[in-house]
């Protein structure tokens, strides 16, 4: 019986780094030997609009993408990009959010309204809501960017306490070893550490 | 060894590993990143080139000259390039020649969705499909080998699910290559018409021997399975299948074009029902049809957009609408649609052109945002260099839009496809004034470089273009460069150009707000001195916002550029930490 594809879903605003966030993530499930396929979007994202990211690990993935409803786990990166991103999580899925607001024009514009609730509504439909201060944990660490890493470690954390698969945090490490440039590597580590401790609870 | 690699760094990879020698390339989302792969691998000659059309002929000439060569760049971008495709179809080659098209279904970061198999069934060239980055590695060395053999381009059609997804690559190593031995052949790379009647002949005989070889290529597969579903599929349509139908028998096709027609007749012949699984047109279905084969297909599967799993669960296992989406009654969510960065020099041009109410013809790269509340201050936007040759449409067709019309171009763009619009605006007369953007690069696709950089794609020192005296040479009089963020000396400069009643042009130049690696202080807005007339947000910066019933600035964000300053009619904004004077 083949297992299962796992699908993970990260969701964010451009220039918030979800796209080494999910390189790190694909290359530990690779060390763990895991079959991996990603698929993101590029181009106008660069200029702040959505990012998402998809990512599928299992036995064989064949296809790249996933759809409604059948995303396990869903990563936000902002507030609002986890509300916008909540119909793709399957149901009883887990978010693991970044408790961060990042305002798009027509809100800065006044045109439209941020949505208050976010956090309410996220954690009325979601199996399990993990809440991370990852903008707030990496700046104490000395670099406010290593947010997405805080992130990164926070998921790594939550499936090793919860999930059904062979990642160990040595993968998670040696992952960050292999896509982060030797600078940014120990802030980066530690960012790792820190949110590992929050997804392990 | 697997490493994971994007279907582009495969295809780059694929090219190294089959000894190619020569690839040019102009920018295009979701082809660019091919060109930048193979610029970091030894013994490659990578160049960005102005236009698609001048890389194919760059490729071409490496491939006549012995060498292995490729071309790569996005769907419409083969428009550009059709000219030269279509003859070199009737040359043939000499060393392997084939030319990457990167498709947009979705039009994630496209004009249109045009589905440019049909080009090789135009130029009656093979038409090679991977469905993922094995694939893409794989079917790119098959390709150099189809086109040696055959004596063809060939061409590599990608989407972009395929060039951007992320999968598992088995790499090797390259495989030396010398370079073919050139002869001088003027019957065959003369294409005059008493020499291009004979290679006709060549190429119709050519397209019967490849559709034998169809039937016999691995490219193609049959994957027996339950056979009362059979589905015939190609690129990223066959991962979706394996997804959804995991029991289907499947047709594989890597080679699109020519169909093999025994195959698919046979295939067809043993299982219940045939599907034909393809994103945009109907290509292989319609070809089907025409073997007198009854299909399924774009009776059930859109044209439209891109595919996904849910795509195929509706159409074919009929598992109805698409769930839901917010509760009724819930609030629609804020859309965050793409914005010109806080300092991009581009929002200062765009806001002047707004103030003086100008009818403005437009070309694509970031400042095609200038169309977007609140600037608002774009008329067309058509493809790549249309600005200038509309502007010039415009003014001929209606005289009062002269002196109120400008055309304006990014500087990446203008070396693409607007050179010539504005030749023909000095040659015949249009009395229009003539932006170019001159950031410094490439900025929508990633920051590529160009001829007016002075880098090269290995980012050595080149020759960089002097549009000014290129201007003069052309023969426009009236030349100029401003400061974009000086609105003052833009808006003036303006004036004077559309009222002198020929052409002229403006180089608006200030290096992209990305690639400055020193910003300038963040500025802050002075509560005390602030009046709450809204002016600052009509520049639709991202780093300042209303949204707390006060005007603040994001100091995160801001880098400093001081357009919002200029604009502030009240001094309330300066220096953070400075009191206003
Ligand atoms: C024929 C064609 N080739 C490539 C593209 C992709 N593309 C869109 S805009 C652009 C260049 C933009 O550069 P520039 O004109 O310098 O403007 P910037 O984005 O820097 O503001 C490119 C390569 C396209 N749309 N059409």
């Amino acid at each position: 019986m083949p297992e299962k594809t796992t699908n993970l879903l990260l969701a964010g605003v451009g220039g918030q780094g979800t796209i080494l966030a999910s390189k790190i993530i694909c290359a530990a499930l690779q060390e763990a030997g895991h079959d991996v396929k990603q698929a993101e979007v590029h181009g106008m994202a660069q200029r702040g609009g959505s990012v998402v990211t998809q990512i599928r690990f299992g036995n064989q993935v064949h296809s790249p993408l996933f759809g409604r409803g059948e995303a396990q786990v869903l990563v936000a990166f902002e507030r609002l990009e986890g509300l916008r991103y909540l119909p793709m999580l399957a149901p009883g899925g887990t978010v693991i959010l970044n408790d961060q607001a990042i305002l798009p024009v027509p809100v800065i514009m006044g045109a439209q309204a941020y949505p208050e609730d976010a956090v309410l509504r996220l954690k009325e439909e979601a199996g399990d809501l993990l809440v991370v201060q990852a903008k707030e944990i990496a700046a104490e660490l000395g670099n406010p960017k290593a947010a997405n890493t805080v992130l990164v470690g926070a998921l790594a954390g939550w499936m090793a306490r919860t999930a059904t698969n062979r990642l160990t945090q040595a993968h998670w490490l040696s992952a960050l070893a292999t896509q982060i440039p030797e600078k940014h590597r120990q802030v980066n580590e530690r960012a790792f550490l820190a949110g590992w401790e929050v997804g392990r609870r | 060894m697997k490493v994971l690699l994007s279907g582009n760094e495969a295809i780059a990879r694929g090219a190294w590993e089959a000894g190619v020698g020569v690839a040019a390339a102009y920018p295009g989302t979701p082809s660019t990143e091919i060109l930048e792969t193979l610029a970091t691998l030894p013994e490659v000659r990578a160049q960005w080139s102005p236009n698609e059309k001048v890389a194919l002929e760059v490729a071409y000439g490496a491939a006549v000259a012995g060498s292995r060569a490729l071309a790569a760049m996005k769907h419409v971008g083969l428009n550009v390039a059709a000219d030269p495709l279509l003859s070199a179809a009737y040359t043939g080659v000499n060393g392997g020649l084939v030319v990457v098209t990167a498709d947009d279904p979705g039009m994630h970061s496209s004009q249109n969705e045009q589905d440019n198999r049909h080009y090789a069934r135009m130029a009656k060239i093979p038409c090679v499909e991977p469905s993922d980055s094995q694939e893409a590695k794989d079917f790119t060395a098959l390709a150099f080998d189809l086109s040696e053999e055959f004596d063809t381009p060939v061409l590599l059609r990608t989407t972009t699910r395929i060039s951007h997804s992320k999968s598992l690559v088995e790499v090797g190593e390259r495989t030396a290559r010398f370079l073919k031995e050139y002869a001088k052949e003027p019957s065959k790379y003369v294409i005059i018409p008493a020499h291009a009647r004979v290679r006709h002949s060549v190429v119709e005989a050519r397209l019967l021997d490849l559709a034998d070889y169809a039937e016999r290529t691995p490219l193609n597969r049959v994957e027996w399975r339950d056979k009362r579903i059979g589905v015939i599929a190609s690129g990223i349509s066959y991962q979706y299948v394996r997804e959804v139908l995991p029991e289907a028998s499947v047709l594989k096709l890597g080679l699109t074009f020519p169909l093999p027609a025994g195959l698919i007749a046979s295939f067809a012949a043993q299982v219940e029902t045939v599907w034909v699984v393809e994103e945009l047109e109907p290509f292989i279905e319609d070809q089907v049809k025409a073997m007198g084969i009854r299909c399924r297909g774009k009776d059930a599967l859109p044209r439209e957009g891109e595919f996904n799993p849910d795509t195929l669960r509706r159409a074919i296992l009929d598992t109805g609408a698409p769930p839901a989406g917010p509760a009724p009654g819930s609030p629609a969510l804020p859309v965050r649609p793409p914005v010109l960065c806080p300092g991009c020099p581009h929002r200062g041009v765009f806001y002047a052109l707004k103030q003086l109410n100008l009818t403005v013809t437009g070309d694509i790269g970031c400042y095609t945002l200038g169309v977007m509340p609140p600037l608002e201050a774009m008329d067309t936007c058509l493809c790549m260099g249309a600005s200038i040759s509309a502007a010039i449409g415009m003014v001929k067709a209606n005289s009062d839009l002269i002196g109120h019309t400008v055309a304006v171009i990014g500087d990446s763009t203008f070396l693409h496809s607007g050179m010539t619009g504005l030749l023909d605006a000095v040659y015949n007369k249009a009395p229009i004034p003539v932006l170019i953007l001159d950031n410094r690069t490439t900025a929508m696709t990633g920051h590529q470089d160009h001829p007016g950089t002075g880098r090269t794609l290995q980012g050595e020192p080149a020759a960089a273009l002097d549009y000014l005296a290129l201007a003069k040479a052309l023969g426009v009089k009236r030349v100029s460069v401003v400061d974009p963020l000086n609105l003052e000396q833009l808006k003036a400069r303006l004036r004077e150009d559309l009222a002198a009643g020929e052409p002229a042009v403006i180089v608006a130049r200030r290096p992209c707000a990305l690639l400055s690696r020193k910003p300038a202080a963040p500025l802050a807005v002075d509560p005390a001195a602030c009046r709450m007339c809204r002016s600052c947000l009509r520049i639709g910066c991202p780093a300042i916002s209303a949204a707390g019933g006060t005007v603040a600035i994001d100091p995160g964000l801001c880098n400093g550029c001081g357009l919002c300053a200029g604009v502030c009619k009240f001094n309330a904004i300066g220096k953070a930490g400075e009191a206003s004077a």
